[in-house]
């Protein structure tokens, strides 16, 4: 498929530009001015219309296909988030007025919003404190272990070690690491951390554990009230990684259980779109001791009942995006919190349970199943005897599914990790199941089959050892 | 699976050859096959003390990045330079053109496993 300037044709184009008022050379100083023309595709209507039509197509989404993705939660993104974050009462508005003096007026629906969503989202975890402003999972990751060293250098505490599970979420060590604590992995048994072995790693230079819940096997951490007291003997924080929070929503406030500091995904749990249709926010919650270094502005309520921005937060982290995050995408998960309430949340977490336990259950004859017991939200299965895993995520592209996770977690051999989400039917979980059986048939026929799958996708199999190895990362847009 | 005699490893799946003062260090074939098509290998530079047990580098494959672990203590003093851009090689030869490190030892490494011991290890 051409790139738009491939198909680019001098002196064609598709719509007027309106004559401007103003000239740029009328207002600006000669050494600003540009001396060449911008080098854009001259393109009919028409040309562009079926361009992004055909890219459009060739994308994969879950608008189209199902998208069982685990640890992804890539669920149904309702429309009418869309409508709500599309009104120009929000789209007109400027990031900077809120910080405009004389301005704040202008400014109240939107601060409101991000006031009630901070208390929404305290009611659904059980935390004293929120901040909206990560600008996504791993920046909220990031953001939380920033809150956990300042809490302790308040505290005068010597630590430099967070604890991190095997079974929890990739990012996880990278984030840690990034905020310059040392990282020490911890072995789960049977998929879920046993204190016995918390105990080992623990000493008075452990910072945090930091915990998926439930993990990235699918199962929850049941042994939960043991760890936090452990942590709590040596003055440790226990840090909740939110991404899989679609499993508990309405069930479990991790704020009650203990955790200080917890992201959310909102880009998953609460259904604002997700992988190429984001961009996402990863708030982050805290309890009531870490509270006074959350990152500034803070949107505070004033006596009179209006809302503004706060900055006199002297133990803050400071400032860690600019504005106030992703403003739309926040916008859009609040609009998902009211429209589904406290019920509806709950019933999403059940049906996302239910649905990757109907699954699993129907695939426990196609594949391979380590962990033998009821899961959560997702699952991992390995792949049969003899196939090997990227062979039938490969072969499920033909049969129009998006493939799940491959090969993690790592301590699963030749792992499928699937998570169908509550937006899936049953219908649709049948389909993906008698794939499976058949590609798991094929394979088990003729494994040189599977291995040049997909046969049918706009690119077949891609070599993803040469292009780890010689990246090309530049466009050649001449 | 290969697992030469004339070598010694670590649990996580590092081979060392021992000679006197000296070691090299790679990865064994069960740990090449696992991760499949390597990409990139990340190691210490030469003058680096190593630390029996703790991180020494990176081995990336297009499933998973995995951290290497010292299967000595001592100081680095020869890498593998053809790694950087023939990471191939230590899935095509593990024991051989793949080595990764060469070390003076500081003190005789203890708790590795001999090949026997490695098998058994292998088949958990």
């Amino acid at each position: 498929m051409n790139t738009l300037f491939a198909d680019s044709r001098p002196g064609r184009t598709g719509a007027l530009p309106r004559r401007p008022e103003l000239r740029a050379a009328d207002m600006l100083p000669p050494s600003l001015l540009r001396k060449d023309r911008p080098r854009l595709p001259e393109l009919s209507e028409l040309d562009v219309v079926r361009h992004f039509t055909r890219l459009s197509q060739r994308n994969y989404s879950v608008d189209a296909n199902c998208y069982p993705l685990g640890s992804c939660t890539m669920k149904y993104n309702p429309k009418f988030m869309e409508y709500v974050a599309s009104l120009p009462g929000f789209t007109a508005l400027h990031p900077l007025m809120a910080q405009l003096r004389g301005a704040g007026h202008y400014t109240q629906g939107a601060l409101q919003i991000l006031w009630e969503m901070e208390r929404l989202l305290c009611e659904i975890t059980g935390m004293a404190a929120f901040t909206l402003q990560p600008m996504a999972g791993a920046h909220g990751e990031f953001t939380g272990a920033m809150l956990i060293a300042a809490y302790h250098r308040d505290r005068g505490n010597k630590k430099n070690k967070i604890l991190i599970p095997d079974s929890a979420h990739g990012t996880n060590p990278a984030s840690a690491t990034l905020a310059g604590f040392e990282v020490v992995n911890i072995p789960s048994r049977d998929g879920i951390l046993d204190p016995d072995d918390l105990e080992a790693a623990l000493d008075d230079t452990v910072a945090a554990l930091m915990m998926t819940c439930p993990n990235t096997l699918g199962l929850f951490e049941n042994r939960l009230p043991a760890l936090v007291e452990k942590l709590r003997r040596v003055d440790a924080l226990l840090y909740y990684d939110g991404a899989n929070m679609n499993a508990i929503l309405g069930k479990m406030r991790v704020g009650d259980a203990g955790f200080d500091v917890v992201h959310l995904n909102l880009h998953k749990t609460f259904g604002t779109p997700h992988g190429g249709g984001g961009p996402g926010a990863g708030p982050v919650g805290v309890s009531a001791r870490l509270e006074p270094f959350l990152p500034v502005s803070r949107v505070a309520r004033q006596q009179d009942g209006s809302f503004c921005l706060d900055y006199d937060h002297p133990k803050s982290i400071g400032y860690i995006a600019p504005f106030y995050g992703n403003f739309a995408v926040v916008l859009k998960a609040y609009a998902y919190i009211l429209r589904l309430g406290r019920e509806g949340l709950r019933r999403a977490s059940e049906y996302a349970v239910l649905n990757a336990n109907y699954l699993r259950k129907r695939l426990e004859t196609i594949l391979d199943m380590p962990c033998q017991r009821l899961c959560m939200h997702e699952f991992v299965a390995s792949a049969p005897q003899g196939l090997r895993a990227l062979d039938i995520a490969k072969a499920m592209l033909d049969g129009q599914v998006h493939a799940p996770t491959v090969y993690f977690p790592l301590i699963v051999p030749e792992c499928l990790m699937f998570e169908p989400t509550e937006t899936e039917s049953k219908q649709t979980l049948d389909a993906l199941a008698e794939l499976l059986d058949e590609i798991v048939r094929r394979g088990q026929a003729s494994p040189d089959d599977l291995a040049h799958a997909p046969y049918h996708t706009p690119v077949r199999r891609l070599d993803e050892t040469l292009a780890a190895r010689s990246m090309v990362l530049t466009e050649d847009m001449a | 699976m290969n697992i030469p005699a004339t070598v010694s490893y670590t649990d996580t799946h590092e081979w060392v050859r021992l000679d006197g003062n000296d070691a090299v260090i790679g990865i064994t074939d069960y740990a090449q096959h696992s991760l499949g098509d390597i990409t990139y290998v990340e190691l210490p530079a030469v003058g680096d003390t190593l630390t029996q047990g703790a991180e020494m580098g990176t081995v990336e494959s297009v499933k998973a990045a995995s951290d290497l672990f010292s299967p000595v203590s001592g100081t680095v003093t020869a890498i593998n330079e053809k790694l950087a851009d023939h990471p191939e090689l230590v899935n095509q030869a593990p024991y051989e053109d793949g080595w990764m490190l060469r070390v003076a030892l500081s003190g005789r490494p203890s708790g590795l496993l001999d090949a026997a011991g490695y098998e058994k290890l292998c088949q958990e």
